[in-house]
């Protein structure tokens, strides 16, 4: 009996032990990562004397990234600040990546073949202005390669070799505003050419060794000049005239010499806007007029001659130097689902050394850049590889008419994340089938067994790893028991929609989203996804979509567009150019028979649209109507205003759509408080307890209340980057205001704190990441909030005899007594990103899952930030699992969810509910994609994935053998008892 | 025994007692002026302005209070007082067509009582069927910082169930609770700079193991094992026992007769 006690204890123990990690073979097993750059802006290839071919890019996201050019891996990557912009980018005594970045001020040096940092200046510079970066050939200063950078308007002559600043002109005493930097082909001398104001043309001519000022030109030119300026030859700069309607050709290398062309020369009278393309082929530019491309050649003296004349949807790579005086480019344009390239010499237009067409297997969009490089082809003729650069910012890489790989880049760049359930399962599955599964399973669950009996070799080991990684269990297209199984809906900064399976990661459908990229659509935006409808009960014929709302232009009165996506098949199901503008979606509680969700938009003048726009909405919304309530936050004005409906009166449009009231306000002075954060609930949280019965056995209700938000503000002058404001004048105020009424329910105020202000409301609890300027040290705090009116309920006799209230509605117009508990703790890392897990009924403790500055996720149980630790809990407190209190929160590196890997430029983190409560699924997007499965409590619910069936079964067989055996024995015993 | 005057501690409230019993007997004779009411120095006024669903607004009554200024330059707001205008005929009977309706009333501040109305004013609003009880009654609570008012929570001073039935007030007057809100100080980080060592070590408990347990890995197998072992130790337990019985009682017989089942076996 006593050993009994002992198993049960020992049990006992194992299951509460608290693991929150990974074994190192359970890596991959539920989570996978993907790498992505992002769209790549600038590209430099290295092909040759190299054996392993490459391709540096830098990108959009701020990335730099060497990629083989045969499978388009990265080698390696770098992901710069994301206020750390790439100017320029190129290779350096061939064995260097040299970067400049951040408006010309920082230039980098990396190591080819390993990424590695070799050296880093930092460029002084007094203004800001164009940056640019040069590598001219056989600038030699002490046998070191000089690179020329030209940012913050200065010019810098850096040594490659170590990266110090050989000489430097400073232009910003002059106020001229340089345009190029040219270095002619093996001179001794640098011309800066710009102009002063609008209509001076001035060359600076410097000594390429030292920096001296050899000599000044300027000229004014009556007409002025708009936009940038060209350089069309190492003589030769082009530029528009004020009215756009002239080109001015301008000579400079003796004395300065202007010469005009009227633009009607080359079109006609009748002409749009002109805009220079800035490309750099040699003695040739190009101007996109009327829709089309003109290449101008510029011959002799400043004479003009058109040479073609092309649809503007062709876009023009960089001139690459083929052999001595021959340069090649290419012209790539996007037509009938295929890609025609066309790569020729700029010297000689009339032929075209490589003319191939490739088809697209999918829906890319069109061209946007095109980069080239050459090779020598077996039989000795030039061959030429492009890069492209689609609209959906995938990459490409095309070599003798065939797509060699394709990345889809795009997915750096997410805006919004929602998730779908997959199909359900059918019946019926094919019996060949199973009989080849059946032989599959039993030789899987023999090496199985040999791994858990340790009898397997390292070959078995590795079967046994690349079975549990390939489980095609997890990768099926159809729904699980579990719900682990779902699809991940990602739409991108380039308005296309992906599908990612949880399961392995693979993208199962992806659609550039046609209603955003309608001609009348000019510079649309994809803003966020909505679930439109999700089938479950009554309407399970249906397929689940999303809506995904979208913007025409940049600014916020632009007339929206909405798009209705069916996840199972990608396709797009209806789409609508709306005549109102969207600045509020308002996703309601109400859905029609279909089980579409009615949503509510908000345009910028706070009317409302009731979506989807059917009778039976309608009639649905209007039982509703005077409960609907919603408000917005002005974080310029700092200003929070509610707001309602208002019945339709006076200047209505139609039926669908509504006048609102303002119902309240909170002003916060703006002199002493700046909006910086807000947090609400998520709308589809779950919670199971209302009531959370405490150590002595008191019961306290949480408040829980969907229409709570949370704002921090701090003060104007400690807005800024903490160590900008002292102590003394910086301060942080955070409130709680039911967004029903306007009323503050809660208000404290951290002194000597600062932003950034990273929050996370969930249940009845609030946490925030801030820095305290005193303490030096960020610090995280907890408010959770419980509802008093509702704590005379506690007596047992009130409830036999219903004389509680705990039935009643809950009205935001009652008088609100809450008290609130809180607790702040020290915490180490800044934070990019905050959420909490949530899980299906609720029922599971919840983690914080925080993005760290080292882009990684850290789970943090919330018993950590419970506000009821103290320094010595009592028995009963410990009992509930009340931590004694420490004055920082623990980081334990077994709870990084992510383990060892980094999700590059973290932005956010998704956590979505599985259908088995102890487990929560979480998304991670940058750079980088990661997915995870996390239980919080661990698995209480269901057996391990590596749990052994098959031992399982041996032991039960064994043991009724056992059994078999000891009932045979005592059989004979008892036989032998009688013969006695 | 209770209320002996040996007892120090009730000796000690008695006298206590006593005090308050002569200082409530002594009345001063010196005229209390309330320097807000002379309009003394600090004195300030806003007006509280009421709208009657989307309709204007109009003035409803006047706060007054003290401005008090601290040391350190800054200023409050204190000893709010509230004077409510008596609602005309037009507006009981709007408030009535509120209370049919089911409909918003609302008030509003200057977000500023040095400048009124500040940048912007303070809108809160509640449904009329909270407010009535046997008169009308209301609750204000103004959130200021100095002289700035952020935000005001405005509506019956009790519950306001849903559905909200329709009730006309007995009496058209109003019962009008105010109270001023500053914000509170957040309590600070506990910092135990002695105690970080063993912050550390508490926190060392909770750091799992690199490797799984033995228990963890294999426990499916030790319970039956455990199982199995229990089982053969109370059969050998029983064994000796009925062995121990048999030769209390027949010593010999046993004795005697294993040999012969041992042979018998053969």
């Amino acid at each position: 009996m006593a050993m009994a006690i002992r198993v049960s204890l020992l049990l006992l123990l194992t299951l509460f032990q608290p693991i929150f990690s990974l074994y190192e073979d359970q890596v991959g097993l539920m989570d996978w990562h993907q790498q992505y750059i992002g769209k790549v802006k600038h590209a430099v290839f290295h092909t040759q004397k190299a054996t392993r071919k490459r391709v540096v890019v830098s990108t959009e996201e701020n990335v730099i990234a060497s990629l083989d050019l045969r499978h388009g891996e990265i080698f390696w990557r770098h992901v710069l600040g994301s206020n750390d912009a790439v100017d320029g980018i190129d290779i350096a005594l061939g064995k260097y990546v040299i970067t400049l970045s951040s408006g010309g001020s920082i230039l980098r040096a990396w190591n080819l073949p390993d990424g590695h940092l070799v050296w880093e200046s930092f460029l002084q510079g007094s203004k800001t202005s164009k940056s640019s970066l040069s590598l001219p050939t056989n600038l030699k200063v002490d046998k070191d390669n000089l690179i020329l950078v030209f940012g913050k308007g200065s010019l810098h002559a850096v040594s490659s070799i170590d990266g110090e600043v050989v000489w430097k002109k400073d232009f910003s005493d002059e106020s001229i505003e340089v345009q190029q930097v040219i270095r002619p082909s093996d001179s001794e001398v640098i011309y800066a050419v710009g102009s002063v104001g609008s209509s001076q043309f001035e060359a600076y001519a410097i000594n390429a060794r030292n920096g001296e000022l050899l000599k000044k030109n300027g000229a004014a030119f009556p007409g002025g000049f708009s936009g940038d300026m060209l350089l069309v030859s190492d003589d030769l700069v082009v530029a528009l005239d004020a009215t756009k309607s002239n080109l001015v050709t301008i000579n400079f290398h003796d004395g300065i010499k202007f010469q005009q062309t009227h633009l009607s020369n080359f079109v006609g009278d009748s002409f749009g806007t002109a805009v220079l393309l800035p490309l750099k082929l040699q003695e040739m530019f190009a101007v996109e007029i009327n829709g089309f491309v003109l290449f101008i050649r510029a011959t002799g003296k400043g004479n003009l001659e058109v040479v073609d004349k092309v649809n503007n949807a062709a876009v023009v790579s960089d001139p690459l130097l083929l052999s001595e005086g021959q340069t090649a480019f290419a012209l790539i344009h996007y037509g009938d689902g295929k890609i025609h390239l066309r790569v020729k010499l700029v010297l000689d237009w009339n032929n075209d050394l490589l003319k191939e067409s490739v088809a697209l297997d999918h829906q890319r969009g069109f061209i946007q850049r095109v980069f080239i490089n050459s090779y020598i082809r077996t039989d000795r003729s030039n061959g030429f590889r492009a890069l492209v650069v689609m609209e959906d910012h995938s990459l490409l890489l095309l070599q003798q008419g065939a797509i060699v790989w394709s990345r889809e880049d795009g997915l750096a760049s997410i805006v919004d994340v929602a998730t779908s359930e997959l199909p359900v399962e059918k019946d019926g599955v094919s019996v060949a089938k199973v009989e080849e599964n059946l032989f599959e399973w039993l030789k899987g669950h023999l090496l199985k067994l040999k791994g858990t009996l340790m009898l397997a070799s390292p070959e078995d080991v590795a079967a046994i790893q690349g079975m549990r990684l390939k489980n095609s269990e997890k990768s099926k297209m159809t729904r699980d028991h579990n719900g682990f199984r779902k699809l991940i809906v990602v739409l991108t900064r380039a308005g296309k929609l992906f599908a990612l399976h949880t399961g392995d990661g693979r993208v199962v459908w992806s659609l550039l989203l046609p209603s955003l990229r309608n001609s009348a659509c000019k510079h649309p935006t994809g803003l966020s996804i909505y679930q439109w409808q999700v089938p479950h009960h009554h309407a399970l014929d249906e397929n689940p979509s999303v809506l995904i709302v979208g913007r025409c232009g940049q600014s916020s009165d632009a007339p929206g567009v909405l798009s209705f996506v069916d996840t199972y098949t990608g396709k797009e199901i209806s789409s609508s150019s709306l005549t109102h503008s969207i600045i509020q979606v308002i996703p309601l509680q109400l859905t029609d028979s279909t089980e579409q969700r009615l949503h509510l938009l908000i345009d910028v003048n706070r009317h409302a649209y009731l979506y989807p726009r059917t009778p039976e909405a309608i009639s649905i919304f209007q039982h509703e109507f005077s409960n609907i309530y919603w408000y917005s936050v002005d974080a310029d004005k700092g200003i929070i205003k509610g707001y309602a409906l208002k019945s339709n009166s006076g200047e209505v449009l139609d039926e669908y759509s509504f006048d609102s009231r303002d119902l309240w306000s909170v002003v916060f002075p703006s002199d002493s408080e700046k909006i910086i954060a807000t947090a609400a609930r998520k709308l589809n949280e779950v919670v199971h307890t209302q009531a959370k019965i405490i150590a002595d056995h008191d019961i306290m209700y949480k408040y829980i209340s969907k229409n709570l938000l949370f704002v921090a503000t701090v003060a104007p002058k400690a807005s800024g980057e903490i160590g900008t404001a002292t102590p003394e004048e910086s301060w942080l105020v955070v409130y709680l205001i039911d967004t029903i009424t306007g009323r503050i329910l809660h208000r404290v105020t951290h002194h000597g704190s600062q932003g950034p202000v990273h929050a996370v409301f969930s249940e009845n609890w609030v946490i925030y990441h801030y820095f305290n300027l005193r303490a030096h040290r960020y610090e995280m705090s907890v408010i959770e909030i419980y509802d008093e009116s509702r704590a005379a309920n506690k007596d047992v006799w009130k409830l036999v005899l219903g004389k509680h209230n705990l039935t009643s509605p809950i009205s935001s117009y009652s008088r609100t007594e809450v008290v609130t508990k809180s607790q702040s703790y020290f915490f180490t890392h800044s934070v990019k990103a905050i959420s909490v897990t949530s899980t299906a009924k609720g029922i599971t403790s919840k983690q914080l899952l925080i993005g760290t500055i080292a882009d990684q996720v850290l789970a943090v149980d919330k018993r950590f930030l419970d506000p009821r630790r103290s320094f010595n809990p009592t028995q009963a407190e410990k009992e509930e699992g009340i931590i004694p209190l420490t004055d920082s929160l623990p980081i334990i590196p077994q709870s990084y969810v992510t383990h060892a890997l980094r999700v590059e430029g973290l932005r956010g983190m998704v956590a979505v509910p599985a259908k088995l409560e102890s487990t929560t699924l979480v998304f991670v997007y940058g750079v980088d994609l990661f997915y995870t499965r996390i239980a919080p409590s661990r698995t209480y619910d269901s057996l391990t994935e590596d749990f052994n069936y098959a031992l399982l079964l041996i032991t039960i067989v064994a043991l009724v053998a056992a059994i078999c055996v000891t009932w045979v024995l005592s059989e004979k015993k008892d036989l032998r008892d009688k013969w006695r | 025994m209770g209320l002996s005057l040996s007892n120090p501690l009730v000796f000690f409230f008695f006298i206590l007692a006593l005090f308050a019993f002569f200082s409530l007997a002594f009345q001063s004779d010196e005229l209390l002026v309330d320097d807000d009411e002379f309009g003394l120095e600090g004195g300030i006024q806003f007006q509280l302005e009421h709208a009657f669903g989307d309709s204007d607004f109009f003035t409803a009554g006047t706060f007054t209070a003290r401005l008090k200024t601290w040391n350190h330059g800054g200023q409050t707001l204190t000893k709010l007082r509230f004077s409510r205008n008596a609602f005309s005929a037009e507006e009981k009977e709007k408030f009535s067509r509120l209370l049919q309706g089911d409909d918003f009333y609302r008030i509003r501040l200057p977000s500023n009582v040095l400048s009124p109305p500040g940048r912007d004013f303070v809108v809160s609003s509640v449904k009329a069927r909270c407010l009535p009880r046997d008169a009308l009654d209301e609750h204000i609570v103004i959130n200021t910082d100095g002289v700035n008012i952020l935000g005001v929570n405005y509506g019956a001073p009790g519950a306001c169930p849903y559905p909200r039935q329709l009730k006309l007030p007995s009496k058209w007057s109003f019962n009008s609770h105010t109270i001023l809100k500053n914000t509170e100080q957040a309590p600070r980080a506990p910092i135990f700079t002695e105690d970080i060592l063993g912050g550390e070590g508490g926190e060392g408990e909770t750091v799992p193991p690199p490797e799984r347990s033995f228990w963890a890995k294999y426990w499916m197998y030790l319970i039956p094992l455990g199982l199995i072992v229990m089982n053969a130790i109370t059969q050998a337990m029983n064994l000796p026992e009925e062995q121990a019985a048999g030769q209390a009682q027949q010593p010999t017989a046993v004795q005697r007769g294993a040999p012969p089942s041992a042979v018998r076996r053969r």
